[in-house]
């Protein structure tokens, strides 16, 4: 069977969103998928929303903006109140409960609460919160092969950065033990 | 991996490939959605490598005349820019169109009128295919819909300018300059040497050698008959590209009962349209002009006796819409959908579009 995934991932400006779906993509090139990763890139960056689509498929991928999506990363309130209703019916919902404070209406749907701000504050390290959520995405959905998402850091990642790569596996690695099914 | 594919933003592609298609020099003024030509330039040092000038100007005006010098010396010279930006360049590109000198514009448009905003938008349709500048002139406009076609289009208007002595642009927007999708780099090509731009341009200015009759590049005439032949001589060139050089995409047409029309990211998110549509049992086409101006009229006319109606989706209030209707000659309905001001429209929007408008 081919595999389409069409994720869209929302949070704060700063919150890590469009590099974490920017590792997901080359994560994805190593695998040999076909890509598209489209940002929002308005002045979100410092502060207020930010999201990027990510759509990782075995075959040509005709639209990068999507009206619905198979699996929806929600980071704060505001992306919950624009994305919780376009995930397809069957489709993943996986969420910080740290952002949020309205209870979720969709009962047709797989959700998934990730603690990611504890767990980075656990780990003392604040900027692993975006890799934690990665790995609880990858815990789920196994789409790329974890040998791939660290050759996809490498890519992406510049190469004076290349020495926070092992603290980046453990937060995906941390990210798969504390992701729970709700 | 044999061939290199990379993963990065249309914008991205555009430096890369004008690197490797051995362009002399990039002129251009920083902008929001295209920034990152000139920064990937800049990052890439290419003058250090192939001998590429980059150079950040004190304004767009100053960019396209560095473009109209360099061009008139036979160098291989582009600029870049989004909407706001590309107004102010449009003097210089009239008069580089009217001295018949090749170079490459790219516009990343975005949201207007004015200043606007910096979210994607094709609302520079007329300004590029009908006009723009000042004067009867024509700019070859291509519609790049995808990274790829970022960076395969860069030789391609490099290609075509030179082949007809005319200006050629990327219309692009600012999905297409933002997004990042996999891409093949084209491979290395040298820079012309001096020789050989003497040779291959000899109306470049080269400075005078001896026996070599002197070049003057300019687009003043003030003998009008004079200037009525250029004209003429103009009007003729652009009839040739119209017969050679007109290019589309079909997608799904065959037995099309509605056609879509899209250029660059409408067609992307168009082509997504399409296959909703057919999830539903709809018999939906695409149509893809990838050259705006030659616009591809013919086919839609053959279009526009087999289908029950078109539909121009658009960024913009209505401007691709108007050149369809005129190629089908009121054989059939064409309608238009479009979203404005920096807003891009979902596939579903498109395919409301077609049912409430068309059906």
């Amino acid at each position: 069977m081919t595999m389409k995934e069409e994720i869209i991932i929302a949070g704060f400006g700063g919150q890590g969103v469009l590099s974490m779906g920017k590792i997901l993509a080359y994560s994805g090139l190593m695998e040999g998928k076909e890509i598209s990763w489209m940002p929002s890139y308005g002045p979100e960056q410092r502060g207020g929303t930010a999201n990027v689509t990510v759509i990782l498929s075995d075959e040509r991928i005709s639209s990068p903006i999507l009206n619905e999506y198979d699996i929806a990363i929600i980071l704060n309130q505001p992306s919950m109140d624009k994305f919780e209703s376009k995930i397809k019916p069957g489709g993943v919902l996986i969420y910080d409960s740290y952002g949020i404070n309205k209870p979720i209406k969709r009962t047709d749907i797989e959700i998934y609460r990730i603690d990611a701000m504890d767990a980075a504050a656990e780990m003392n390290n604040s900027k692993a919160f975006n890799m934690i959520v990665l790995g609880g995405l990858l815990k789920i959905r196994p789409m790329v092969q974890m040998e791939n998402v660290l050759l996809g850091l490498k890519k992406s990642l510049p190469e004076r950065h290349h020495k926070l790569i092992p603290m980046n596996e453990a937060a995906i690695l941390r990210g798969m033990e504390i992701i729970k099914k709700i | 991996m044999s061939k290199e594919i990379k993963l990065m933003k249309g914008n991205e592609a555009i430096a890369h490939a004008a690197i490797r298609y051995g362009a002399d020099g990039y002129f251009g003024y920083p902008i929001t959605p295209q920034s990152e030509i000139m920064e990937t330039l800049m990052a890439e040092k290419p003058w250090e490598t192939t001998g590429m000038v980059v150079l950040q100007a004190e304004s767009e005006v100053a960019a396209i005349n560095m473009v109209y010098g360099g061009a008139g010396c036979g160098k291989t010279v582009m600029t870049s820019s989004s909407s706001p930006g590309i107004s102010l360049k449009l003097e210089g590109i009239s008069y580089i169109a009217g001295a018949e000198l090749p170079c490459l514009i790219v516009n990343v448009m975005r949201g207007g009128p004015g200043l606007g905003t910096i979210q994607p938008s094709q609302a520079d349709y007329f300004q590029t295919v009908k006009g723009g500048g000042h004067g009867d002139y024509r700019l070859i406009t291509l519609a790049p819909a995808s990274v790829q076609e970022m960076a395969d289009f860069v030789a391609l208007g490099f290609d075509l300018a030179f082949k007809y002595q005319n200006p050629a642009m990327i219309l692009a927007d600012g999905v297409i300059g933002q997004m990042m999708e996999k891409v093949v780099l084209p491979p290395f090509k040298a820079r012309r040497t001096e020789e050989q731009i003497r040779k291959e341009m000899p109306w470049a200015t080269q400075g005078k050698l001896k026996g070599n009759k002197r070049n003057v590049i300019t687009s003043l005439e003030l003998d009008p008959a004079v200037m009525e032949e250029n004209n003429i001589r103009f009007q003729a060139k652009y009839r040739k590209i119209e017969e050679n050089e007109v290019r589309y995409e079909e997608f799904m047409c065959d037995d099309a009962d509605y056609l879509i029309v899209a250029f660059g990211s409408m067609a992307r998110i168009s082509q997504k349209t399409v296959e909703l549509a057919r999830a539903e049992g709809l018999k939906v086409g695409l149509l893809r002009p990838i050259t705006l101006w030659p616009f591809p009229t013919d086919i839609i006319k053959k279009y526009a006796s087999k289908v029950k109606g078109m539909l121009s989706a658009e960024l913009n209030a209505g401007q691709m819409v108007e050149d369809i209707r005129l190629a089908v000659e009121g054989k059939v309905k064409v309608e238009h959908f479009g979203r404005l001001g920096g807003i891009v429209p979902t596939p579903d929007e498109v395919l409301d579009a077609i049912k409430t408008k068309l059906m």
